[in-house]
């Protein structure tokens, strides 16, 4: 059964729920604190919180850790690697994903249900979705902007929509660019997004539409 | 040798700031012609270096400013032995 690292970090706080999320999606999944060795794993998810109380810039200083050289080298070997919201932050920082993520264009922080369209089913994470379907998940984030010099150069896997799949400013929760709300590299095996697949894995939560996002990568390494 | 540098980092230009926005309206409110306010970050540190030049610009580009949006300047003075 693939085994997935959950990445800890000094503040991370949405560990316990995305080691229950992979492992009702089939997966085998275990907590790791940031100073411990990544070998032996399949893949590795950076979960959401406030990693170093968001200092300098969310997700800033977690992305100079040490272990994000361990990170890199597991992405070039194609391993998947996920980052959920601070986790997104992280992997923007850190530079395996392009753009940044600024402060909220309302500065506050939100929290609440989003509808998704999914705009690319071919990455590692998204490959159980249908394309241009339509899925809900919560956002919790201050610092969810995206911003990318070049938006025509990268890929996009879920943007902001309404109930319909119509990408409109008033569906829009951040100011973000083109109404991304999660990309990948290149190659899908890395992606980065702001809304929470695992607070929407099971029905009693509101949506278990975020369960596709962890059976993906767990189908994507048994490949 | 020992320096100390003073950075600040900001947004690019044109780059929407909304911490800025918030508090040149609360200026505004408070009867204040303001055209427009930014929120830099500034950064003030000592150092020993052979070489601070080099250093602070590479300390702007590997943390303190994340490239993408941000610019930054800087001042280095020596504070001797």
């Amino acid at each position: 059964m693939p085994k997935f690292a959950v990445l800890v970090f000094p503040g991370t706080n949405c560990d316990f729920e995305t080691v229950s999320a992979i492992k009702k999606a089939g997966g085998n999944a275990e907590r790791v604190w940031y100073k411990q060795s990544l070998k032996d794993f399949d893949g590795v998810v950076i979960p959401g919180g406030f990693s170093y109380a968001d200092y300098l810039r969310a997700g800033a200083i977690s992305a100079r850790a040490e272990i994000m050289e361990e990170i890199k080298e597991i992405a070039k070997e194609g391993k998947p690697i996920l980052g959920i919201c601070n986790g997104f932050q992280i992997l923007t920082e850190s530079g395996l994903l392009p753009g940044a993520l600024r402060p909220n264009k309302i500065p506050r922080f939100l929290c609440k249900w989003v509808y998704l369209k999914v705009s690319d089913n071919q990455t590692a994470f998204t490959r159980f979705y249908s394309e241009g379907e339509v899925i809900r998940m919560p956002i919790a984030h201050a610092e969810g902007n995206y911003y990318v010099n070049d938006p025509n150069k990268i890929r996009i896997a879920f943007q902001y929509s309404d109930a319909n799949g119509e990408i409109s400013e008033e569906a829009n929760p951040n100011g973000s660019i083109l109404n991304i709300a999660g990309i990948s590299n290149e190659k899908g095996n890395v992606l980065g997004m702001m809304p929470h697949p695992e607070r929407a894995s099971d029905r009693w939560l509101g949506s278990e539409d975020g369960l596709r996002v962890f059976k993906s990568m767990i189908e994507y390494v048994k490949r | 040798m020992k320096y100390k540098a003073k950075i600040i980092v900001k947004l690019k230009e044109g780059l929407n700031d909304p911490e800025g926005r918030v508090i040149e309206k609360a200026l505004k409110n408070l009867g204040y012609k303001i055209e427009e306010l930014k929120v830099p970050k500034y950064f003030e540190l000592v150092f020993e270096s052979k070489n601070p030049e080099k250093e602070v610009e590479e300390m702007c580009k590997r943390l303190l400013a994340n490239p993408v949006i941000h610019v930054y300047e800087y001042e280095i003075e020596p504070l001797g032995e």
